[in-house]
């Protein structure tokens, strides 16, 4: 049997095809995944290559760590404001976008930048928007009176030092991330809602159902896998992410005020060559890793349609 | 001579039998059409020649040789799809040239050769246009060029026309019989429509539930149907079935007359009650009950019939055909 | 009659709103990269416009005495590699996952998906030690070989999807026209899956563009540097930061990217969501 008829066969030819990718995967993501692992329960460091099982001792360790707790309430708490805005926001800039505009393609992409445009990048904007003593924000409120006064809103300095005040530093962090995922959840939420068809809300309207009973009994069952799969990608987005809070205060100001569980890692791991300890950090993120993929996959097994 | 051979094929996706033992012979330059409703394994059964499905059982025979392992493009057919499946990025001239071109034929042979398909079909014209700028009619006789211009043995046709609108259909299929005839290549053709299979077919063969149940000239598939089956799906509307001595009797709505204007001397009569006329210009259908089961009559317009009588009606007994009660299958007298 | 003037009302100060909301960092950044320094480093003028006639001095300190064209350089070369790595290995898989590979296609599918749900974060630290183990810190190769672990999974993904979309019949017919089963991809499936090839082609490159953690961990030559992390660490030095060159360079590098993305966000989108939520 010649070559070609070999790849002719489904059972030959979609496997080969399959196999750099797989190959790849397995390597590069699947390798460092199980190593990650291997590492969490090992006493490896940068300088010290052999190697030695030391068991739980490490998740021990970092359980204790008053950084790694501190570390850990963060990274939750960034992420549920954050998604909880996002979401509140979306469903109000969606209804807006989802409506027809003249000079709506140039509003759409000023709108998107924040998505679309690097993160890093972006967010060495807000370094300055947020800076010390230039701060244009802290500008505007001093313009019109609500900072540098007695009396005033915001108090009496000229300045709000965004990022030398643990609880500005953590806002800032925060808006940061609404800032950034705002135009992913709308697209998402706007395809959900451009998918209701114009018939049921029609015939809705012929029944005599108000606004709310159709916002409560046909939009929001209808859009729901679409809002829940607005709420995974942010959640995915803000928990893991790292580059937001290693831009605007690499985890300060001290004592850790804006640590996340990522930037920790990278701490430990990377600067300090704690391979063990900062795998061991960076393995928390995997419970709510799997429960994302657990309902993703539940979502694909039953094929919502859009 | 046959040109293609199916010996006991036989196709299964997972726990359905979709084609169940099928043993047919198509002849050269025969044109034959599978009919039958959908899920009835007719359009399987073409992909499994074409070499689009691999059988699980039985043979595939095309001039001679066993196919079963050949990949569709060393059988030597060609098909047309339903949709017609042109390639929306090559223009018409490209699709009809591409079977050439993957060949590795040189280009001035191309051209004479898709010259000559497009002229057969009319489209000479259109050669410049891509896909998306011809009708639907047209869009038809490329996909037809495109099969024809490798000169295939078999030619595969999967309902081509049911994508067209019915007033288009009808020349089509005029077109279709009259170039099959000329260039006298072997076709299967797959349709549901019986008026097509009827048209169209020099032989039909009726599928159902995987099975080939009746095979011959439309004349035999409609006069001498194999089975209960074969006579309720061809003819519109369909054959009439009266329980009689033990047996079924069935005869045909057209002829089924009062008894009175049968020329036989000893028709079957039956007591025809009337219930509603429907006049449709032609013909006009007479339905009612014969006890208590339905049936249709198919009468002249001129014919005065009211709603509501209940008359002698017959049917000549050369007409009349017998099923088994049971298995539903022909029995001949 | 006032009703309708209000929801008018309502939507144009629902849209600046989140215009301001949603550009006013870029235009910081837009008007800082133009204003003396003077007139930027003195906190009671207004910072949102130009006090004095605008300047180039930031524009040309970027360009002529930092490194910022190498970080442009090198996010390029980084990006057109990752780019030709990522189509390599995801057309012929998608080619394969969407119509030759049945069930267990469509398993390996989902599942080459969800190792996208296995962020940088989690996987930086072992593959530091690969990379190390292989001689490649501070080498732009580190960053070639790496960024494939997340434009992979999600390109292959899109991209099936997208082949999903072309007829089956088409392939069909190729296949009666003469093809084999990679002829019929290679003539008929791969130029109808050149949108999608493009989408995935900018999507990739911007992933690329996007990426820091990893640049981070493995390279510390600043001439080795791309631009998320080059600018972030040798334009912010210590106290000493050059802020019109700062907002300059990351504007100016924001801007394409931005293009390319919006010209395909749509599709991106719908890929990312369809993960989850099928057509």
């Amino acid at each position: 049997m010649n070559v070609r008829r070999l790849l002719d066969r489904e059972s030959v030819l979609a496997p080969l095809l399959l196999l750099p990718v797989v190959l790849y995967v397995v390597l590069f993501i699947g390798f460092p995944f199980v190593m990650s692992f291997v590492y969490s329960i090992s006493n490896v460091t940068v300088g010290n290559p052999d190697f030695r099982v030391t068991g739980l001792g490490n998740f021990r360790e970092i359980l204790a760590d008053k950084v790694f707790q501190k570390s850990l309430l963060n990274t939750f708490i960034f992420t549920f404001v954050s998604v909880g805005l996002v979401l509140v926001f979306a469903h109000a800039l969606a209804e807006i976008l989802i409506r027809d505009f003249r000079g709506k393609w140039l509003v759409r992409f000023l709108i998107m930048l924040p998505w679309t445009a690097p993160i890093a990048l972006g967010s060495i904007g807000f370094l300055w928007f947020l800076d010390s003593l230039f701060s244009p924000l802290d500008w505007l409120l001093r313009a019109v009176g609500l900072l540098g006064k007695p009396g005033a809103l915001f108090g009496p300095m000229s300045n709000l030092y965004w990022f030398g005040r643990p609880d500005l530093a953590m806002a800032a962090v925060i808006g940061v991330h609404v800032w950034r995922l705002l135009p992913l959840a709308t697209v998402i939420l706007i395809a959900g809602l451009n998918s209701i068809p114009k018939e049921i809300t029609e015939a809705a309207q012929m029944d005599g159902a108000g606004y709310f009973r159709r916002l409560f009994q046909i939009n929001l069952p209808l859009l729901f896998p679409v809002i829940g799969v607005s709420i995974l990608f942010a959640t995915f987005f803000t928990f893991t992410d790292m580059t937001v809070v290693w831009v605007l205060t690499k985890g300060g100001p001290p004592p850790h005020s804006t640590q996340v569980l990522a930037s920790l890692a990278f701490l430990k791991g990377i600067q300090g060559g704690d391979l063990a300890q900062g795998a061991a950090v960076a393995l928390f993120f995997f419970p709510v890793l799997a429960g994302i993929a657990a309902i993703v996959l539940r979502l694909v097994k039953k094929a919502v349609v859009i | 001579m046959a040109i293609v051979e199916l010996k006991g094929i036989s196709k299964s996706f997972g726990q359905v039998r979709a084609v169940d033992g099928v043993d047919v012979e198509i002849k050269d330059g025969e044109f034959l059409v599978l009919l039958g409703p959908s899920g009835s394994g007719k359009t399987t059964l073409m992909r499994l020649c074409a070499g689009l499905e691999r059988p699980t059982g039985g043979s595939i025979v095309i001039d001679g040789s066993v196919v079963n392992d050949v990949p569709p493009r060393e059988r030597g057919i060609a098909m047309v799809f339903q949709s017609y499946a042109l390639y929306p990025h090559k223009t018409v001239f490209r699709n009809i040239a591409f079977p050439l071109t993957v060949e590795g034929m040189d280009k001035a042979e191309i051209r004479k050769k898709v010259e000559w398909a497009a002229g057969l079909l009319g489209i000479g014209h259109l050669l410049d246009r891509m896909p998306s700028q011809v009708s639907g009619g047209e869009k038809q006789r490329v996909a037809i060029a495109r099969a024809l211009v490798r000169r295939p043995k078999v030619l595969l046709m999967d309902e081509p026309l049911s994508n067209l609108d019915a007033k288009v259909r009808h020349s089509a299929r005029d077109e279709l019989k009259k170039f099959q005839r000329e260039i006298g290549v072997t076709t299967i053709y797959v349709t549901h429509d019986q008026a097509e299979a009827m048209g169209l077919g020099d032989r039909i063969a009726v599928m159902h539930e995987g099975k080939v149940r009746q095979i011959g000239t439309p004349d035999d598939i409609y006069h001498y149907p194999a089975d209960t089956f074969v006579a309720g799906f061809v003819g519109t509307p369909p054959m009439n079935f009266i329980e009689k001595d033990g047996l079924l009797t069935g005869f045909r709505p057209e002829l089924f007359h009062p008894a009175e204007l049968i020329s036989d001397q000893d028709p079957v009569r039956f007591r025809f009650r009337i219930e509603r006329v429907e006049n449709l210009g032609a013909y006009s259908l007479a339905y009612g009950t014969i006890g208590s089961v339905k049936v249709i009559a198919n009468l002249s317009p001129r014919l005065r019939i009211r709603e509501g009588e209940e008359r002698d009606f017959g049917v000549s007994r050369q007409d009349v055909r017998y099923f088994d009660k049971q298995t539903g299958a022909g029995i001949r007298r | 009659m006032l009703k309708k003037i209000l929801s008018k009302a309502g939507f144009c100060g629902g849209l600046a709103f989140f215009i301001v909301f949603s550009a006013s960092p870029f235009y910081i950044m837009l008007i800082t990269m133009f204003k003396k320094s003077h007139d930027l480093f003195n906190p009671t003028n207004n910072p949102f416009i130009l006090n004095e006639p605008f300047t180039a001095e930031h524009v040309k300190l970027l360009f002529t005495q930092t490194l910022y064209t190498t970080f442009l350089l090198n996010t390029l070369y980084v990006g057109v590699a990752v780019v030709l790595i990522t189509v390599a290995l995801s057309v012929p898989a998608a080619f394969s996952l969407a119509r030759i590979a049945g069930r267990w296609g469509e398993n390996l599918g989902i599942g080459i998906f969800l190792t996208y749900l296995i962020p940088p974060t989690l996987l930086f630290i072992p593959l530091s030690r690969i990379i190390s183990v292989l001689g490649l810190q501070n080498s732009l190769w580190s960053l070639v070989l790496v960024y494939p672990t997340f434009t992979v999974p999600f390109c292959t993904w899109l991209l099936m999807s997208f082949i999903k979309s072309i007829p089956r019949e088409i392939e069909e017919q190729a296949l009666i026209d003469g093809c084999s089963r990679l002829g019929a991809l290679v003539k008929v499936i791969l130029p109808l899956s050149v949108p999608g090839i493009i989408t995935i082609i900018v999507f990739a490159f911007t992933l690329v563009a996007n990426e820091y953690i990893y640049a981070l961990a493995f390279i510390q030559d600043s001439a080795k540097k791309t631009i998320g992390i080059g600018l972030t660490t040798e334009l912010v030095r210590g106290d000493v930061f050059y802020w019109g060159a700062l907002m300059g360079g990351a504007l100016i590098a924001s801007i394409p990217v931005a293009l390319l993305y919006t010209f395909f966000l749509d599709r991106i989108i719908s890929g990312l969501a369809m993960g989850t939520v099928r057509r």
